[in-house]
């Protein structure tokens, strides 16, 4: 049996928030994420883009970009609104979101992009 | 319309319960509550007698006729039986239907309905054995009950997690810990990325521990967690207490210092109480987790007592928003096509009739809300494949030991089912089948975290392969 080993999460440390699905894994490769996008189009969920300064992402309410893509089912079309929003909101978390209008609620949410955190 | 018909004379005396209460031509009303009971008769008495006899007993009827019977409507208001199947696979018992007049219960009263429906009847002489299998409310007595105070999506919103099922762990040792150490665990649980913690059903007001200490330590390490993980948490503290008012006193002080969650034992504490507990929470915006203790005496033998369906029915009717369902793989009791029967009762609008996992009828829910099924039991990472495949993510899935038995600690453990659980439905998202795949998922998810690789060093050999003792029925066992 291995050492112990200390767990490294602290107050101090912004790199200790987490964001939701999928925040306890390395961020998802692009071939991956594309996986998701299709799981959420493939479900008939309607995707939508958030963003937020790191120090915000706690709040219920990141900011919308743009609408929802209603009825979006274009992949492409999905990762090329996620590559707008970045590039608009450089040091902003980006995340994905799948609105179930059935279920009257977010099917799933993962965080896209995390913006580095300065210590 | 009815014609006006006399009741004809009044003769007094015993009758064959299977003149008043056997109509095989009778076909139910959308309005009629409707039941299935496995009935083991006493030798010697036909099955449409004892079908009757139960028909009789659990509405109207008593031992003898009475004169006053002729002042009432007794066409009307008789429970009637008016089907009878066989159980695949036993010679001895078999199924009745039972229709019952909507005219027969209060509204909104699950404990008026459960009053006649496992009343006296299940100590009637002329049946050896009964239970109660299933029961369909109609809706209006639906749309009568409160439901869940908040129901899943609500409670997603609240808590603000998506897409994937809820990571709980009850606090050990049950009995014993002071408050602030309690508090520890809780936190330590928490900060490594569990959503959830909970108290053990049987921790109350002890001595060791009384319950508003508790509440504040567990308060100040929810904060704490949420602080430094930026994600929203919770901890189930256990209001069950000796009576009401020291259960809404319990209550209030869960409201006033923030929490998001309480818990209860819905069969413990009572029904009236439960649904009490359920309105206060709905209407002071509390979730309210729910267990299930004393369930196994009352669910488990085959033939006697009432399935468990049917009690997380009365639950969903009754209120609550989380309620313990079995885990079909780790150390309780459940067969996996009961179970998967009985998490589609709690959760969905419609459940069509499905004999193959134990459903006898349609059941429409309208607009109530579900409940979370919870799975808790004797499970760790290595099932994780197989609870995500059978859950999907309207689940709590709870891992007590499973979480603090890790050797680095309760961080650690609950690092090890986060990044299981994601890896898991990551995995599922893409298409691959959890249960065949499980092992591949989990050992390449391991590479990123050693929190997973050490507890999947740590439980690999544990199994538990009992065998269940209520299963289906079926005609193979």
């Amino acid at each position: 049996m291995s050492e112990v080993q200390d767990y490294g999460s602290r107050l101090s440390d912004p790199n200790s928030r987490k964001m939701g699905t999928f925040s306890y894994l390395p961020e998802l490769t692009e071939e991956e994420l594309r996986s998701q996008v299709e799981y959420i189009v493939s479900k008939g969920w309607n995707p939508a883009i958030e963003h937020t300064e790191p120090e915000n992402a706690s709040s219920h309410y990141w900011y919308m970009w743009k609408l929802p893509m209603f009825g979006e089912t274009d992949v492409d079309a999905v990762f090329q609104e996620i590559e707008m929003c970045k590039t608009a909101n450089p040091d902003n978390h980006v995340r994905l979101v799948g609105y179930d209008n059935f279920k009257q609620t977010q099917g799933t949410a993962l965080v896209v992009h995390r913006a580095t955190i300065k210590a | 319309m009815n014609k006006h018909t006399s009741p004809g004379k009044y003769s007094a005396g015993v009758k064959e319960y299977r003149e008043t209460y056997w109509e095989p031509n009778y076909t139910p009303k959308d309005s009629d509550i409707l039941a299935c009971f496995k009935i083991t008769p006493q030798a010697g008495v036909p099955r449409e007698e004892a079908a009757a006899a139960v028909a009789a007993e659990s509405s109207t009827g008593t031992w003898t006729t009475v004169w006053t019977d002729l002042l009432t409507d007794l066409e009307y208001y008789k429970g009637r039986a008016y089907a009878i199947e066989d159980v695949p696979g036993d010679d001895e018992s078999y199924y009745a239907f039972i229709a019952y007049p909507m005219g027969l219960f209060e509204e909104g009263s699950v404990v008026n309905v459960f009053t006649s429906l496992v009343g006296n009847v299940f100590g009637f002489k002329a049946v050896r054995a009964l239970r109660l299998e299933d029961v369909r409310f109609p809706l209006w007595f639906v749309a009568t009950c409160d439901g869940p105070p908040h129901g899943i999506q609500v409670e997603r919103d609240k808590m603000d997690k998506y897409g994937r099922p809820f990571l709980g762990c009850t606090i050990k040792p049950k009995l014993g810990l002071s408050a602030k150490n309690y508090g520890r665990a809780v936190y330590e649980a928490l900060r490594g990325g569990l959503d959830f913690t909970k108290d053990d059903e049987n921790v109350n007001s002890q001595p060791f521990m009384r319950w508003r200490d508790r509440f504040q330590f567990c308060e100040e390490a929810i904060e704490k967690a949420e602080a430094e993980t930026g994600e929203r948490k919770g901890h189930y503290l256990n209001v069950t207490a000796p009576n009401i008012e020291e259960m809404y006193k319990r209550a209030e002080f869960a409201k006033e210092i923030g929490t998001p969650i309480i818990m209860s034992d819905y069969l413990t504490l009572g029904w009236a109480a439960q649904a009490s507990l359920s309105r206060w929470c709905r209407d002071n915006g509390m979730l309210l987790h729910v267990h299930r203790a004393m369930h196994g005496v009352i669910d488990r033998h085959p033939k006697h007592g009432i399935n468990f369906r049917v009690l997380a029915k009365m639950l969903r009717l009754l209120g609550g928003d989380h309620l313990h369902s079995g885990t079909v793989v780790g150390k309780l009791e459940g067969d996996r096509a009961a179970t998967l029967g009985w998490i589609d009762l709690m959760r969905d609008k419609f459940v069509a009739e499905d004999r193959s996992r134990g459903i006898f009828f349609d059941q429409d829910w309208g607009q109530m809300p579900g409940v979370l099924p919870v799975a808790s039991g004797g499970i760790h990472v290595w099932h994780m494949p197989a609870l995500v495949a059978i859950f999907g993510d309207d689940a709590c899935l709870q891992f007590g030991g499973g979480t603090l038995g890790h050797p680095w600690g309760n961080a650690a453990g609950a690092a090890a089912n986060r990044v299981a659980v994601e890896a898991c439905v990551k995995a599922r998202n893409e298409g691959r089948e959890l249960e065949k795949e499980g092992k591949d998922i989990l050992t390449a998810a391991a590479k990123h975290s050693p929190e997973l690789k050490i507890a999947m060093e740590t439980w690999k050999e544990i199994k538990f392969e009992f065998d269940t003792v209520d299963k289906l029925d079926v005609a193979h066992r």
